[in-house]
């Protein structure tokens, strides 16, 4: 019978949560490192008991875990991020030159066929990747050096790579986003990159329509279209069906299209999650209910999903990475929030139940369909 | 042999207790005890200095016999009762939090 393994980063360690296909009862591992800032731990798809993790804290910087066995026992590989070259500048929060500096990993994105090759998004934001398990990291210095990298600022949470998209149909495209310079594609495996925003409007930039300078919050894509990608922004969800080259807004009847994660079915391909919060200043739910929105026909219409849900006094938010599904025959759906709830739909989200309710705050959900 | 207390994250990193030995070659400076340390426990690298530029990480300090060392040069040769093994070298995470 199958089973979900649910990865979860928090504020102070990592959790493993397991459970079998029906997904009723739930064990809970952990924490594993506690006391540190875990920003992102996945598996491989191509062996699911190898799993990397981000692990941080201000005090002692970067590390980096891996685990050959599921995450029972962990080891600490490689920790060292070095750029490649000059590394010259990106733009400070007013505006002023700031050299690159690496601060910590956010993004992990195991290959989808080699479980020694990883591809990292660090801040300040580039792309590095290991092609020996950890061992050694290098980075793909084509993005940073992408010409308009000296114009790239930092988003409130600094100027991180925060997602990494594989296309499952073509092992040189890969798709990145950056808090906030926006998305990027490469076709030649990380050697060239193309900012792929024409579409996206955002306001509060000098441009309003700029190649580069997008607060693009997260992307998603679902594996048997990897040419449709769907965004929320800061304010706006998106979606392409061309890859990138144009984008057009889908955010429809949504009551903010402001917000963090938004993901894919893992059967339905028009059917896609996200989670709208009141503003880029209220960084909570609206009304203080805890909504997940739906939308069926891959943008424009949408449905609240509140079963279960708390739809009163609820000041949580829902971070980029907090979100993910399961690929059982009835579609589970994740998130975490930042008062340390993990949530779960074992009905692609007509029906919500807490896992566990009062983890430190949780900055990363992922999800493993186990056999 | 040089003492060497470390806070209790790196005890777990390195799975050690709080007080490791190591052994320097040469004169006993500051960064001749970092490097031994470092190179005892490679999983301490880059949790203490920066991997390239050496700098100690900004959060954490250096003491021995209850001087600051935390602004000194790698080069600062260390008072001889750590020499001895008398007094240890410590590592400190500075104290933040609220």
């Amino acid at each position: 019978m199958s089973s979900v393994r649910v990865l979860v980063g928090t504020r102070k360690g990592a959790f493993i949560l397991t459970s079998d296909g029906k997904r009723q009862k739930w064990e809970v591992n952990g924490p594993h490192f506690p006391g540190w800032e875990i920003y992102h731990l996945k598996g491989s798809p191509a062996d699911p008991d190898r799993l990397y993790a981000s692990q941080n804290t201000g005090w002692f910087g970067q590390l980096m875990q891996r685990s050959n066995d599921g995450g029972a026992t962990w080891e600490a590989v490689d920790n060292k991020f070095v750029y490649e070259g000059t590394t010259g500048t990106h733009q400070w929060y007013d505006g002023t030159p700031h050299p690159w500096e690496f601060k910590r990993v956010w993004h992990l994105e195991p290959s989808l066929t080699d479980p020694d090759t990883v591809y990292a998004g660090v801040e300040d934001a580039a792309m590095f990747r290991t092609t020996d398990g950890g061992k050694s990291w290098h980075e793909l210095a084509g993005l940073r050096n992408h010409g308009s990298g000296s114009k790239w600022q930092p988003g409130a949470g600094g100027l991180g790579l925060h997602t990494i998209l594989l296309d499952p149909t073509n092992a040189a495209r890969m798709f990145i986003a950056i808090s906030a310079a926006g998305a990027f594609r490469t076709d030649d495996s990380g050697c060239t990159w193309t900012p792929i925003n024409r579409g996206l409007k955002s306001q509060y930039i000098p441009d309003p329509e700029a190649e580069v300078g997008h607060c693009v919050h997260r992307i998603a894509m679902h594996p048997s279209r990897p040419n449709t990608l769907f965004m929320q922004k800061h304010w706006d969800v998106m979606r392409t069906d061309d890859a990138g080259a144009n984008w057009t807004e889908v955010s429809g009847n949504l009551p903010t299209d402001f917000g963090f994660p938004i993901d894919v079915h893992a059967h339905e391909p028009e059917t896609i999650y996200v989670v709208p919060i009141t503003s880029d200043s209220h960084h909570f739910p609206p009304e203080g209910k805890l909504r997940v929105y739906r939308s069926r026909t891959g943008g424009h219409e949408w449905e609240a999903l509140t079963k279960g849900l708390p739809q009163q006094d609820c000041y949580v938010n829902v971070l980029r990475d907090a979100m993910a599904v399961d690929r059982l025959d009835s579609c589970g759906v994740y998130f975490g929030t930042t008062g340390g709830q993990v949530y779960a739909s074992a009905d692609g989200g007509d029906a919500w139940t807490p896992i566990v309710r009062d983890l430190p705050a949780v900055l990363s959900v992922e999800v493993q369909t186990l056999p | 042999m040089i003492r060497v207390e470390l806070p209790q994250h790196l005890q777990t990193l390195a799975r050690v207790g709080r007080e490791i030995e190591v052994a320097v070659e040469g004169p006993v400076t500051l960064g001749a005890v970092l490097d031994a340390v470092e190179a005892r426990y490679p999983v301490l690298q880059g949790t203490i200095r920066d991997h390239v530029s050496k700098k100690r990480r900004p959060f954490l300090r250096f003491f021995a016999c209850q001087d600051d060392l935390s602004l000194e040069r790698p080069d600062l040769l260390l008072p001889e009762a750590v020499v001895r093994g008398s007094e240890p070298f410590l590592i400190v995470g500075a104290i933040a939090g609220g």
